[in-house]
């Protein structure tokens, strides 16, 4: 006979009430309904090759697990296909779900370097894949514009953009000391 | 016949500044089927939805409706040929419309740079408008059916989801793109798993290689497995995700065995009425191209 498993306890202490107000507020609204079916768990493409399990992401969230689910660097590994969120039979937008966990823990200053990275090309150019001197050279020879029309080619607009950026905050959240870069 | 249709064009950031290729071949084909184009001026990133919105849904959505408001300033709807980008618009209108709070919060942000933004515009796809022709509207435009070619349709995942929000029948297995294809001539393949993702969202591609090749090896070795000519694809992310996987899978492995060309479904349709593939940038891919071109009996 094996020993049972040894119960995993949860502190109250750990528990946040407002994490899933706040994710029910960002619209996931039925996240209550979850079933804990799995559904999402298996027909997730990244859960299926990685540690990343959504129906535990689930539970966790309706908890209230916030410092467990922020700082678990797997929450990084869904790819936003959606699928989990077209085969949920209680309908609940999962993929919203955690892209609300995601600002949650950005604003709690987890992020991964590459994400601080591509958001402050954002920052300098207004775009996250900036244009390079290769890729200038091959639009010259494809007849394109060597500059594209977007914010490249308007200084004014790129200044626009640096303007909305300041004024949500965003550059202050980037450019801030978070706990992972 | 039916009146020249205007749309502005939204680059986005991939396709102009990494796969210019595509953008040509969309500035090439889209005229000659009376959809005309204007350049949207000054426009940004769209921004990214697996990476923005996932730091900040109030930057995301900001942005992404000063994209849609430049638009909206010029009478005309936006076209985009990105997945991504068209899922930042698709998602950025619902929002607004949904929530009045969100609509007056990012109509304040954008008086502030001297914008007003109604959320009156539509964000369309590339292959939205080519599907407003269909197969039949197409037909006539090809010069050179591609009668030999078999391809591996690959849609990407914000094309058609969240479904609710997006214009195509509600179905687990769309084929409108397969039709498109195949008023090509060519055959697409049937193949295991076809709508599993690319692997590149959500900001997988920028922070985790090892996962985004693993996810994209599977859809490809289930193309090698039923062999197919091309990769057809309607995402400058996904098809910078299958052209740069398979050059790191090869690398890994130390051997040749991904060589899938991928093509952006404006190319495969460029190729079918006629055009030089030079013109269509497909001589500037990562994934040697040349092998299909000679079966489409064209020297590159």
């Amino acid at each position: 006979m094996s020993e049972p498993e040894s119960p995993e306890l949860i502190d109250s202490r750990d528990i946040d009430p407002e994490f899933i107000n706040q994710i029910i507020e960002a619209g996931a609204d039925r996240i209550r309904s979850c079933i804990q079916c799995g559904t999402c768990t298996a027909v997730c493409p990244s859960g299926r090759r990685t540690a990343f399990r959504t129906r535990q992401l689930i539970r966790k969230a309706i908890l209230g697990l916030k410092d467990e689910v922020v700082s678990n660097s797997d929450l990084w590994l869904c790819t936003t296909c959606y699928t989990c969120l077209e085969r949920c039979p209680r309908e609940i937008k999962i993929t919203d779900a955690i892209l609300t966990m995601r600002n949650i823990a950005v604003r709690e200053g987890y992020m991964l370097p590459p994400h601080k990275n591509i958001s402050k090309k954002l920052i300098k150019t207004g775009h996250a894949v900036p244009l390079d001197k290769a890729n200038q050279v091959k639009r010259k020879k494809l007849g394109l514009e060597e500059i594209p029309p977007t914010v490249h080619a308007h200084e004014a607009a790129l200044k626009d953009v640096v303007n909305i950026i300041e004024s949500t905050g965003f550059r202050d959240l980037i450019e801030s000391k978070g706990k992972e870069g | 016949m039916t009146e020249t249709q205007t749309y502005s064009f939204f680059l986005g950031c991939v396709m102009p500044n990494r796969f210019p290729s595509l953008e040509k071949s969309i500035r090439v084909v889209l005229p000659k089927l009376g959809i005309h184009l204007e350049d949207l001026e000054g426009a940004s990133c769209c921004p990214a939805p697996g990476v923005f919105r996932s730091f900040d849904e109030n930057t995301w959505l900001a942005l992404a409706s000063r994209n849609l408001a430049l638009a909206e300033a010029t009478g005309n709807n936006l076209v985009t040929g990105c997945n991504g980008c068209y899922g930042t618009f698709k998602e950025a209108l619902h929002d607004v419309r949904e929530d009045p709070g969100r609509l007056r919060n990012v109509r304040k942000i954008l008086k502030g740079i001297g914008i007003n933004y109604q959320a009156k515009i539509e964000a369309k796809h590339v292959i939205e408008l080519l599907n407003e022709l269909g197969s039949e509207g197409l037909k006539p435009h090809v010069s050179r059916p591609l009668d030999n070619i078999r391809v591996g349709v690959h849609y990407g995942c914000h094309l058609l989801k969240p479904s609710k929000q997006r214009p195509w029948p509600k179905t687990q297995k769309p084929t409108f793109l397969d039709e498109l294809v195949e008023a090509t001539g060519a055959t697409s393949a049937k193949y295991k798993n076809k709508n599993l993702c690319c692997g590149a969202g959500g900001g997988i591609r920028g922070s985790n290689v090892p996962l985004a090749d693993d996810i994209a090896k599977e859809k490809l070795g289930n193309l090698l497995a039923v062999g197919v000519d091309a990769i057809i694809n309607v995402c400058s992310f996904c098809h910078l995700q299958y052209e740069q996987a398979q050059i790191e899978l090869n690398k890994e492995l130390g051997e040749e065995r991904y060589n899938i060309p991928v093509l952006y479904y404006t190319q495969l349709l460029g190729l079918a009425m006629g055009i030089d593939p030079v013109e269509l940038g497909l001589n500037m891919h990562l994934v040697d191209t040349s092998h299909l071109l000679e079966k489409v009996e064209v020297q590159s």
